[in-house]
Parts: C-alpha cells; sequence; structure tokens
C-alpha cells in the first residue's frame, strides 16, 4: 500500500543542494525518417538486451467526430484479429516469444506499445506481429461486438466510481462543444450507435504513414533500429496528414456542478482551460504548480488540505498539455461531510497563489526537486521511451532532453507569477463535486 | 495479473512473480547492531534508490490495533527532535529526490531515490527515524483522519476492493491475513499515541531492519555511510508474534456483499502454499506455471476461453504470491460480461480449475510460460526499485534475499504432471471460499434535473 507523505515548510536547511551544478549524462536522441517517411526517434541502450518501441498516431478520441468511442474501439480491436490471424494466433504470436504488447488511445494519440528481447529470433516475429495488425486489422463483426460489450462494462464500473464521473462532468463543462469535452471511454448511447463501417473508416483515415510518428530505446545498433522501424511501417498506406483539433476557448464563467452518490467521500475537481504542448508559458506553469500542488506532499496543497487540516489523503494539482489546450485541474477527496471547507481551502490556496505568486526559497526549492530529479526521471528504457514517444508525437526538439535542466534553471520567478496570472483567473473556475446525497435547493452550494 | 484493458478489475497488491536476476551480484554486510546491508550496483544512471525494510506488518498486529502497522508508517514523516515533522520530506525533495513507504501484510518500507552523490542524505534521515521518532498525539490525531480518508478513498467507497476486504476476512478464520492493511475503520480511530510508541519501540531497530541499496555506487563506501549513520543506534530485543497458522478448512466458505454498484464482481480463492509454508520445495513454482496457464499474457486460458471463447466475462484474472509468510490464496477474479451472471462466471472459471485437476497442460503451453519468465527477468532488471524490492521482500519473509536467484531454472523445471498435482492437492473445493459482489442500486447517483445539479455560485 503506497502513501504519500508529509512536508512542512522549514527552515532552508543550509547543506542543501547544487542542483544544476550536476552533470546529467542524457543521452542524444538520433532521428531519421523510415520508410514511408515515418518519423524515428531513437535512443540506444546497450546494457540491457532488451527493446522498447513505440508508434503514436494522431487517432485519439479527439477525431471521434461526434461518434464518442469511435478511437478507442477501433484501436482496441487492433489486436483482436489481422490478416488470416485470429485473436488467438496474435496472442500466441506475441506471448511466444515473452513480448509485451500493449494498444492505448487516449485524447489526443493512439499508441501501440511493444517490450521484446532484443535477440531477433524473438524481436523480429513480434514486430512482424505489430507490424500486421497495423495494417490489416480485420474487424471481425464478432470481436467487434464483444469489445464493445467490453466497453460498456468498462463504462459501468466507470459509473459506479465518484471520481471519474466527475472526470467525465468536469471534461464536460469545461470544453463545452469541444471535442476533448468527450469520454474516449465513449457513452452508452454511443458505443451502441457505433458501426463496423465506422471503425474501418476510422482505421483507414487514420492509422496511415502520414500520421505516425515511432520511438525506439535499446539494444540495437542505428541499422538494426532503421530496420525495425521499416519493418514497422512500411505497409501503412501513405494516407493525408490530419490537421490539428481547432483550439478551446476560455471558460466564459464559473459554474459549479454537484452530483450525488452514495458514496462515503466526495470527489472535488477544480480547474480551467490551461495550456498546449507548443505553449511557451508551460514550463513557467510547471515550475509554479510544483510549489501549488505538484512536488507531492511538499506542496502548499497538501500541506493547507492534508497536513495541516487532515481533511484529505491526497491533494493535487496538474496542468495536462494536450494538442491543443489541456485542462489545469486540482485534485482532493474529503469525507462528504468537510466539502464546503476543502474547497474552501483548495480556493484559497489557488486565489493566494495567483496573486502573490510563489516565495523565493519555495521556488528555489521545488526547481532544485525538478533538475536534481531529472537523472530519476530518465533512468531505465521504460522511463525513456515514453518521453521520446512525447517528443515525437508533439514534435519537441530533439535537444528538449538536454535543454530541460537549463530551461527550468532559466526561469524567472517574474516569469512564473506573470505566466500564472495570465493562464488562471480564480474568478472564472470549474468546479465539479461528487458523492453525497442529493441537495434539497436550499441548501444549494455557495461560498 | 488482470484481463480486460478497459475495466480496472481491482487486482490485489501483486506485482508479476518475483524473478531472478542474472545481472550483477548482490554484496551483502551485517553491522554490529544486527542491521543487513544488501546492495546490487546497477551503473546505468547516476542514480541510486535506498530502502529500509523492517520486520512488521499487518500480519503482526494484535486484534483491536489493526492497521497500527500502517499509521505507523504515515507517522515516521512527522518528526524527531532533529528533524521536524515535514523536514524529512523536504530535504529529500529539495534533494532532487522521490520518496515514499508501504505497509503490507508482512512488512513496512521506507525508500528514496536519488541523484547517487545525496546516498548519505537518505541515510542520515532514516537512521535518525529508525530510533528518534516523536509521536506527537496531535500528529497522531491528525493522521488517523488522513488514513480515514485513505481507507474511504480505496476500500470504502470502491465496490470490489471492497468484495475483496471482505473476500480475505471470510477465507481465513485464524491467520491474520484475515485482516486489511489499512486496517478496520473503528481500529484506525481508537489506535493511541501510547500503542504506536510501543509498536515502534517494540519492531523499529536495526536488528529488525534491512538496508537495501541498488544503483551506481561502490559497495565499500555504502558500508562505509551506513556504518557511519547506522552503526551507533541500540538494538531492540525482539519478541516475534506467536505463529498464528490458519487452521485446515473444513469445506466451501460463501459470502455476498451487498453494496451500490453497477457490475457484479466474484472472486475464488483456493488456500494455497508459499516458498516458506509449502510441504515441497517445487510445488510454489508449479503453481506459478499454473498462474501462467491460465492467466500469462491474452494467450492464457482465461482470455482465450472465457473473455474470447465462451464470452462469459468481460474481465478476468487470477492472482497468486509464492512469496508471503504465511499460507496464500490462489485467487481466480472477475466481471461477468452483459447479460451473464456471476453464477455462470463462476461456473466457468471452476471448469477451468477442474480441467487442470483432470488434464496435463500441453507442451506449448509450459514452452510459452517458461518465454514469458526469461524474458520477464530480462525487463525487471530496468528498474532499480523492482530490484530492490525483491531483494527486501525476500529477505524481510525470512527466505534469504538470494532465494529466487535460480527462479528461472526452477521453472523450467517443472513438469505438466507437477501442475496437475498442485492443482489436485491445493484448487479443492473444500479450500475454496467464493465471495459475490451483489450490487445495490446507485440511487441518487443522476441529479434529478438539469437545473437542480447546475449552479453558478462560486466566487
Amino acid at each position: 500500500m503506497l502513501s504519500l507523505k508529509s512536508l512542512l515548510s522549514g527552515v532552508l536547511a543550509a547543506l542543501l543542494l547544487m542542483a544544476s551544478g550536476l552533470a546529467v549524462a542524457v543521452p542524444e536522441i538520433q532521428h531519421w525518417r523510415a520508410a514511408n517517411d515515418v518519423p524515428v526517434y531513437f535512443i540506444p541502450a546497450r546494457e540491457l538486451p532488451m527493446v522498447d518501441a513505440q508508434i503514436l498516431f494522431s487517432a485519439g478520441s479527439v477525431r471521434d467526430d461526434g461518434k464518442p468511442g469511435l478511437a478507442q474501439l477501433t484501436n482496441a480491436l487492433l489486436e483482436e484479429g489481422a490478416g488470416d490471424w485470429s485473436a488467438d494466433v496474435i496472442a500466441d504470436r506475441l506471448d511466444r516469444v515473452g513480448a509485451r504488447f500493449s494498444a492505448s488511445s487516449r485524447r489526443d494519440s493512439a499508441v501501440l506499445s511493444l517490450r521484446s528481447l532484443a535477440d531477433p529470433r524473438y524481436l523480429q516475429p513480434a514486430v512482424e506481429t505489430v507490424a500486421r495488425l497495423l495494417k490489416e486489422p480485420t474487424f471481425a463483426p464478432d470481436a467487434v461486438e464483444r469489445v464493445r460489450q467490453q466497453m460498456l462494462t468498462a463504462l459501468q464500473e466507470r459509473a459506479q466510481s465518484p471520481g471519474t464521473i466527475a472526470q467525465d462532468a468536469f471534461f464536460k463543462a469545461l470544453y463545452g462543444d469541444h471535442p476533448y469535452a468527450t469520454p474516449p471511454e465513449g457513452t452508452t448511447a454511443s458505443l451502441n450507435a457505433l458501426t463496423r463501417a465506422d471503425i474501418q473508416d476510422f482505421h483507414r483515415r487514420h492509422y496511415t504513414a502520414a500520421n505516425a510518428v515511432i520511438a525506439i530505446v535499446g539494444d540495437l545498433d542505428r541499422s538494426a533500429a532503421e530496420s525495425l522501424a521499416n519493418a514497422l511501417v512500411s505497409g501503412l498506406p501513405k494516407g493525408e496528414p490530419i490537421p490539428p483539433p481547432p483550439p478551446v476557448s476560455p471558460v466564459p464563467a464559473s459554474q459549479t456542478i454537484r452530483i450525488p452518490h452514495p458514496s462515503s467521500q466526495s470527489h472535488i475537481l477544480i480547474g480551467q482551460v490551461g495550456v498546449s504542448r507548443a505553449d511557451p508559458d508551460y514550463y513557467a506553469l510547471y515550475l509554479g504548480n510544483h510549489v501549488l500542488g505538484g512536488n507531492g506532499l511538499v506542496s502548499q496543497l497538501s500541506q493547507e488540505i492534508r497536513e495541516k487540516r487532515g481533511l484529505a489523503y491526497g491533494a493535487y494539482s496538474a496542468f495536462s498539455p494536450s494538442r491543443q489546450a489541456g485542462p489545469f485541474l486540482m485534485n482532493l477527496q474529503t469525507r462528504n461531510d468537510q466539502v464546503d471547507t476543502a474547497l474552501q481551502v483548495a480556493q484559497t490556496t489557488l486565489r493566494e497563489f495567483t496573486a502573490k505568486g510563489p516565495e523565493s526559497p519555495v521556488l528555489e526549492e521545488a526547481r532544485q526537486n525538478i533538475t536534481g530529479g531529472f537523472a530519476l526521471d530518465i533512468a531505465g528504457n521504460g522511463k525513456l521511451v515514453n518521453y521520446l514517444g512525447s517528443i515525437a508525437f508533439y514534435g519537441l526538439p530533439l535537444d528538449y532532453l538536454q535543454n530541460f535542466i537549463g530551461v527550468m534553471n532559466g526561469i524567472s520567478l517574474d516569469q512564473v507569477k506573470s505566466a500564472w496570472q495570465r493562464h488562471i483567473q480564480p474568478d472564472r473556475l470549474i468546479t465539479v463535486i461528487v458523492g453525497g446525497p442529493a441537495l434539497t435547493p436550499s441548501s444549494a452550494p455557495g461560498t | 495479473m488482470c484481463r480486460n484493458r478497459f475495466v480496472a478489475l481491482a487486482c490485489w497488491l501483486t506485482v508479476s512473480p518475483l524473478v531472478a536476476l542474472a545481472a550483477t551480484p548482490v554484496h551483502e554486510f551485517i553491522l554490529d547492531n544486527g542491521l543487513k546491508i544488501l546492495v546490487r550496483e546497477d551503473h546505468r544512471a547516476p542514480v541510486v534508490v535506498s530502502q529500509v525494510w523492517y520486520k512488521v506488518g499487518s500480519s503482526y498486529e494484535p486484534s483491536g490495533l489493526t492497521g497500527i502497522s500502517h499509521l505507523l508508517e504515515h507517522l515516521m514523516f512527522k518528526g524527531t527532535p532533529n528533524v521536524p515533522g515535514g523536514e524529512f520530506s523536504r530535504l529529500i525533495a529539495a534533494n532532487g529526490g522521490d520518496e515514499n513507504a508501504f505497509t503490507s501484510h508482512d512488512y513496512t518500507a521506507y525508500f528514496q531515490t536519488l541523484e547517487k552523490e545525496r546516498l548519505e542524505l537518505s541515510f542520515r534521515l532514516e537512521a535518525d527515524r529508525m530510533r528518534h521518532l516523536l509521536l506527537k498525539p496531535e500528529d497522531v490525531a491528525k493522521e488517523a483522519q488522513v488514513v480515514a480518508e485513505e481507507r474511504r478513498l480505496r476500500t470504502e467507497d470502491q465496490p470490489e476492493a471492497l468484495t475483496q476486504e471482505r473476500f480475505q476476512a471470510a477465507a481465513y478464520i485464524t491467520s491474520p491475513y484475515r485482516n486489511p492493511i489499512i486496517g478496520w475503520m473503528q481500529d484506525i480511530e481508537l489506535i493511541k499515541p501510547d500503542d504506536l510508541r510501543r509498536w515502534y519501540q517494540q519492531w523499529y531497530a536495526p536488528n529488525n531492519a534491512t538496508l537495501v541499496v541498488v544503483g551506481d555506487v561502490d559497495p565499500a563506501k555504502v558500508r562505509e555511510l551506513a556504518e557511519k549513520h547506522f552503526g551507533p543506534l541500540p538494538t531492540s530485543e525482539l519478541t516475534p508474534p506467536r505463529s498464528a497458522v490458519e487452521i485446515p478448512q473444513k469445506g466451501e466458505r460463501r459470502i455476498t456483499v451487498k453494496t451500490p454498484a453497477e457490475v457484479p464482481y466474484v472472486v475464488l480463492g483456493y488456500k494455497a502454499p508459499t516458498l516458506k509454508t509449502a510441504a515441497e520445495g517445487w510445488e510454489p513454482y508449479a503453481l506459478d506455471v499454473l498462474d501462467g496457464v491460465l492467466d500469462g499474457g491474452n494467450s492464457g486460458r482465461i482470455s482465450r476461453n472465457l473473455i474470447r471463447g465462451s464470452q462469459v466475462a468481460a474481465a478476468a484474472g487470477t492472482s497468486y504470491s509464492t512469496t508471503s509468510r504465511l499460507e496464500e490464496l490462489f485467487t481466480l477474479a472477475g466481471n461477468p460480461a452483459p447479460g451473464r451472471t456471476s453464477a455462470e462466471l463462476e461456473q466457468a472459471l471452476r471448469a477451468e480449475v477442474a480441467k487442470l485437476r483432470e488434464e496435463l497442460i500441453s507442451p506449448e503451453e509450459l514452452a510459452r510460460v517458461v518465454a514469458q519468465v526469461t524474458a520477464t527477468d530480462v525487463y525487471q532488471q530496468d528498474s532499480l526499485f523492482y530490484q530492490g524490492m525483491r531483494l527486501g521482500t525476500l529477505e524481510t519473509v525470512g527466505l534469504g534475499w538470494n532465494k529466487l536467484d535460480d527462479y528461472v531454472q526452477r521453472i523450467q523445471a517443472v513438469t505438466p504432471e507437477q501442475v496437475r498435482e498442485v492443482a489436485r492437492k491445493y484448487l479443492t473445493d473444500d479450500r475454496l471460499t467464493v465471495a459475490m459482489l451483489d450490487p445495490l442500486p446507485l440511487e441518487g447517483r443522476r441529479p434529478a434535473a438539469p437545473g437542480a445539479a447546475m449552479d453558478h455560485a462560486v466566487r
């Protein structure tokens, strides 16, 4: 049972850090285009005889086009049959070489991940399998029906969880008519309406070379990595590049949504439209958020909600930068009768942070956590390939990893404060509270 | 392991089987005060993981004090005379570190991940809180509230977790595994500072701990640093709890859990031996192979036969841990597919178990499990944390850190006959407990009318 722990702000201990002074050996990214022009990002890691590869497509739920759940259903069906291989054959081909494969789909991207031993006797069959299910998925009617039923069960599970009910309500309120508003998991009505033709059409338009990027980390030399990339995508049709999703409009006014649920705790989400991955303010906001609620129990939200008042087990905040502006979100859970207190503390903490900005020593400690911890973030092939996948998908610079610490060290307190004030308006927040009995009109919220 | 990518089927806290690492050797030292130190070098990145493992967990707790080990874990961050409350976490964070702690049935462990030059900070702070915790009453009161919120979050409001908790309580009569790690709510609220002080003084001592260090370090220097910080600490007189062996089960047991939910859920558990308790040394390995045959990847029998074949399950999976200190449960659990019932899913799971008792697994299935175990052995070396976790777990449950060094060979040596034998011996109806989640309506879940639930207040 993992449990995050505590922290009190205190005297800045003198023995502390020189985080920025430490040399972190950051691996160089090799970059080229595979057959079909697909961009490839590669970091050799020769210590362990294994390979991690990801293929990412702009094929997340933002492409659902009024049919929520379509991107996820299509993605899930890839391993359910390809060419003359049944789902059983595909599973056998991957498992008998000890490969780990997963397909997933969120709002922006669809990701296929493969982990394999580097020995070609194991790697090659695994890569051939993934290439074929990308290129020739069968979308057999019985598989479509079965996976649809699985997704419907998953929706029911979401409906029994106050946390996911809150998430869905928050995105709906935050994004209105934007495609980010709908749940990637779909709705009961939308899932039931999806047809095999919808799925085939979605696959044909999105799983193309023009819409793909590849990230590879592992025990390969350059030419072996080139062969791997080519083997994965050479069968894909060229396709058309897909335009970015529409920009996101800011929240016009504050809104509070209360949803009753037979739970002993209420889940509280408070947030706003944040920033896109390309927004230059992202780094300053990220650094500032590390002070507010992104640095575990050391952050102000945890201090105020958990450490000083014992109101919640976890209280966090985060920006989730996306192709277009992703959300800024604060999140906590508390016993139903403490909702008003917790809500007020969270709002006050955000308002004061936005108005005053962080104090200098606190900002420096947050910065040192980020820069001093960067070596940890990239230690391991599994961690590196996720970084590389994001760099590839969002087209971040090749020296992103090399520059990260320098960028973090270059942000001033004033930049944090002004970026925060440009992007966060504490008087225009979406607040969602799920839990407790239905309120009578006279006890409706109001702060 | 759990199958169905959409349904977050609640699983027990089990990782994939603990697997041997062929990699670098482990250096073992013991200080004069009894602290055992295990060091494994991994020079891939300039990083180190440091973990302190205590031989105490929920299975050591007497009734009325369930959850005391976990509550004490929380309070370990609340300060000593030298390091005020919260300072521990602040120092680690400001040095670019990651930290956390976890409690299990059999252990309580604390860890930091740091840039390698900062290992001493971790040792200094961990040595300090090993013997000098303050345990102020006001901190105890507040932290008990936090743990109560944690329990609401993880158990009370999670229908499947709640079912699992009641399932464990029903499966065991005398074993302390019947109690939840986090404790029963009434105990969490009533534990006194004096209870915690006694618990701390009894178990938190160098002669009841193992220090595990994995990363870009020199073992001799680690030893020197450990001597400096942990060496002066006094020992405790250890009085291990009287062994609480589970009495033999006399027939199948069943419970129903009624709680607001949407999706039915069924759990089946058979009493099964672990590496500590097995009559024959090979039995847990045969059970691990059996586990892989049922649920090792999408080609396992559960995915193939129950999710894809008969489509009786929307999600299903198994769970079994060979490294528990006491007798364990081999469990199968799942959600019936829409239109199918929990009873049908239970029958289908029992039919799969019956097949294992009656027929030999195929050579292809055995080869597939061996291939997966062999590959996993390599993949797990990618994580420093996992490497430390394995050493710490094995040492702390009393198996010795090198118990699974030959894991791959032991799995390779398992025969189809042995798999059938453990199925016949352990996966029998008289050793079985079944729990069913019976969903009550989620009344009041949906807002009555759009206007009533929406409000443009907050200012």
